[in-house]
C-alpha cells in the first residue's frame, strides 16, 4: 500500500438498517490538500466525515491515513486501543463546538496532551498559550467556555484540536451554528491553517469559503459523490444537473 | 406537671456530644453515599452484566425496604454470620448504602443527560471510554446533580436519628438518655429538635456555597 494518498477512502458504504447513507464512495486527499464536501442535508457528507475518525464506522470499505488503516477490524479491546491511538492524529471540529463546560479554556486545551502525550503541566500550558495565540484568544486562557461567544468557542475548539498536532483536520459544519457576524473570525483561522498547509477536509454550507480556500470540492447527494473537481469547475461550470440545481438554490440565497 | 426548661442546660454537654456524633455519622455516611453513589451509577450503566445485575438488584432491595430494617439487619443480623460491627460503623454502612442507592439514581439520570457532543469531543481527541467518563462525563454529571443530592444529604441527616435504635449515642439517643433521668420528654425532644435544626442550617449553608462555586464555573 505504498501508492496511497495521505487520506484514502475506498469503497466506503454505510447503512442504517435498510437506509443506505453512503454508497461506494472513493476519496483521495493528498498531504496539504484542502477538500470541501458540499451537498444538501441528508446527502451523507457529515456521515462520511465522521467515518474518517470512526465516530460513525463504515458498514464496509476502508479508511486509511498515511498508510495506516483507521477502520481495522479487530477484537474489541485492540480496536479501542487502535482507535484511541489513530484519533490523536485526526483533529475534529464540530458544529456545536463540544467544548468541555466544566474546564477552563486552558483545561480544554491541555487535557488531551497531558493525558495522552504525557506532557508536563508547564509544557502543556506553554502549548495552550501558543495555540491560543494562534487563534487570537491568548487573553481568554482562564475563562470558562460559557463566557465566550460562539466564534470564540469555535476558535478554542480549533486550538484544542491543534494542540494534539494532528495530521489532518476535519471540520463538520464548523460555522453553521454561528451568528453571521461571527463566521468570519472562524473562517480566518481556517484560512490561516490552509496557508500552513494543514490537510483539511471540510464539510460546509458556505460556498464562498469553499471556493476561496479549497483545492477540491466534492458535491454529494443521496450518499454518492455526484461530482468532484477544482472549485472553479464545480462552482462555475458544473457538469451534472444535480450539482447545478443545488448550487442555484445555494448561491441565490 | 408543667414545662420546665431549666433542666436542659445541665445536659448541654450530653446534647452537644450527641450533636457531634450526629454530625460525624452524617459526614461519614454522606461521603460513603456520595462515592458509593458514583460507583453504583457507573456500574449500573456501564458495568459488565456480572456486576451490573447485582448492583441493580441491590439498589432495588435498598429502595424497596425500610431503612430501619436495613440497620437491624446490618447490626443484629450480620452477627449471626460472624460479622460483628461496632454500632457506629453499622450505622454509617446502613445509612451510607441506603443513600448511595438514591444518589446513584440521580447520578445515572444526570450521566445520561450529558450531551452526546461531550463524548464525541473527548473521543475524537483520543480519550478512551473510561477516560472520557472519568474526566468529562462524570464531573459534569456530578456538577448537575449537586443540588438534588444536597436534598438527599439533608434527608440523611434527619434519618440519622434512626441509628439511635442500634445504640449509637447520637443526638436522639442522647436526648432519650437525658429524658430517662429527668422525665422531661417535651423539653429534651424539643432541645434535640433545635440541635438538628442548627446542624441542618449549617449543612444547607455549606451546600449553598458549594452550588454557588459550581455555578460560577459554568
Amino acid at each position: 500500500m505504498t501508492d496511497q494518498a495521505f487520506v484514502t477512502i475506498k469503497n466506503a458504504a454505510k447503512s442504517f438498517g435498510a437506509l443506505e447513507v453512503l454508497k461506494d464512495i472513493n476519496l483521495q486527499v493528498e498531504r496539504g490538500q484542502i477538500v470541501a464536501i458540499i451537498g444538501p442535508s441528508g446527502s451523507g457528507k457529515s456521515t462520511l466525515l465522521r467515518a474518517i475518525n470512526e465516530l460513525d464506522p463504515l458498514t464496509s470499505g476502508e479508511v486509511w491515513l498515511e498508510g495506516v488503516q483507521i477502520n481495522k477490524k479487530l477484537p474489541y479491546r485492540q480496536y479501542e486501543a487502535h482507535v484511541n491511538q489513530v484519533r490523536q492524529d485526526i483533529g475534529m471540529v464540530f458544529q456545536h463546538f463540544n467544548l468541555f463546560p466544566h474546564l477552563t479554556v486552558r483545561g480544554n486545551i491541555t487535557l488531551a496532551p497531558r493525558m495522552l502525550k504525557g506532557l508536563s503541566e508547564a509544557d502543556a500550558n506553554k502549548l495552550a498559550e501558543e495555540q491560543l495565540a494562534k487563534v487570537g484568544l491568548a487573553e481568554k486562557i482562564d475563562e470558562y467556555p460559557s463566557r465566550l461567544s460562539g466564534g470564540q468557542k469555535q476558535r478554542v475548539a480549533i486550538a484544542r484540536a491543534l494542540a494534539m498536532t494532528p495530521k489532518v483536520m476535519l471540520f463538520d459544519e464548523a460555522t453553521s451554528a454561528l451568528d453571521p457576524e461571527l463566521v468570519e473570525e472562524v473562517n480566518l483561522v481556517m484560512k490561516q491553517l490552509a496557508e500552513e498547509h494543514m490537510t483539511m477536509i471540510i464539510v460546509t454550507h458556505e460556498m464562498d469559503f469553499a471556493a476561496s480556500v479549497c483545492d477540491r470540492v466534492l458535491f454529494m447527494d443521496q450518499g454518492v459523490v455526484v461530482e468532484e473537481g477544482p472549485p472553479s469547475v464545480i462552482f462555475q461550470n458544473p457538469q451534472e444537473d444535480r450539482t447545478r440545481n443545488f448550487l442555484r438554490k445555494h448561491l441565490s440565497r | 406537671m408543667g414545662l420546665d426548661f431549666t433542666v436542659v442546660p445541665s445536659y448541654f454537654g450530653v446534647l452537644l456530644m450527641g450533636s457531634g456524633w450526629t454530625v460525624a455519622i452524617t459526614v461519614c455516611a454522606g461521603l460513603l453515599s456520595f462515592f458509593g453513589g458514583i460507583i453504583f451509577a457507573v456500574t449500573a450503566l456501564y458495568g459488565h452484566w456480572s456486576l451490573r445485575l447485582p448492583v441493580r438488584g441491590f439498589a432495588f432491595l435498598f429502595m424497596g425496604t425500610p431503612l430501619l430494617l436495613q440497620l437491624f439487619l446490618i447490626y443484629f443480623g450480620l452477627i449471626q454470620i460472624g460479622i460483628d460491627l461496632p454500632a457506629f460503623l453499622a450505622g454509617v454502612i446502613g445509612l451510607g448504602l441506603h443513600f448511595a442507592v438514591y444518589n446513584s439514581e440521580l447520578i445515572q439520570a444526570s450521566i445520561l443527560a450529558v450531551d452526546k457532543g461531550q463524548y464525541e469531543g473527548a473521543r475524537t481527541l483520543g480519550l478512551s471510554r473510561g477516560q472520557t467518563l472519568r474526566r468529562i462525563v462524570i464531573p459534569q454529571a456530578i456538577h448537575a446533580v449537586i443540588p438534588p443530592m444536597g436534598n438527599n444529604m439533608i434527608a440523611l441527616l434527619k434519618d440519622s436519628a434512626l441509628v439511635s435504635v442500634i445504640g449509637v449515642m447520637e443526638l436522639t439517643l442522647a436526648a432519650q438518655q437525658a429524658i430517662s433521668r429527668t422525665y422531661r420528654p417535651f423539653e429534651f425532644y424539643l432541645a434535640a429538635a433545635f440541635c438538628y435544626y442548627i446542624v441542618n442550617l449549617a449543612l444547607e449553608a455549606g451546600l449553598r456555597s458549594l452550588e454557588r462555586r459550581i455555578a460560577a464555573s459554568r
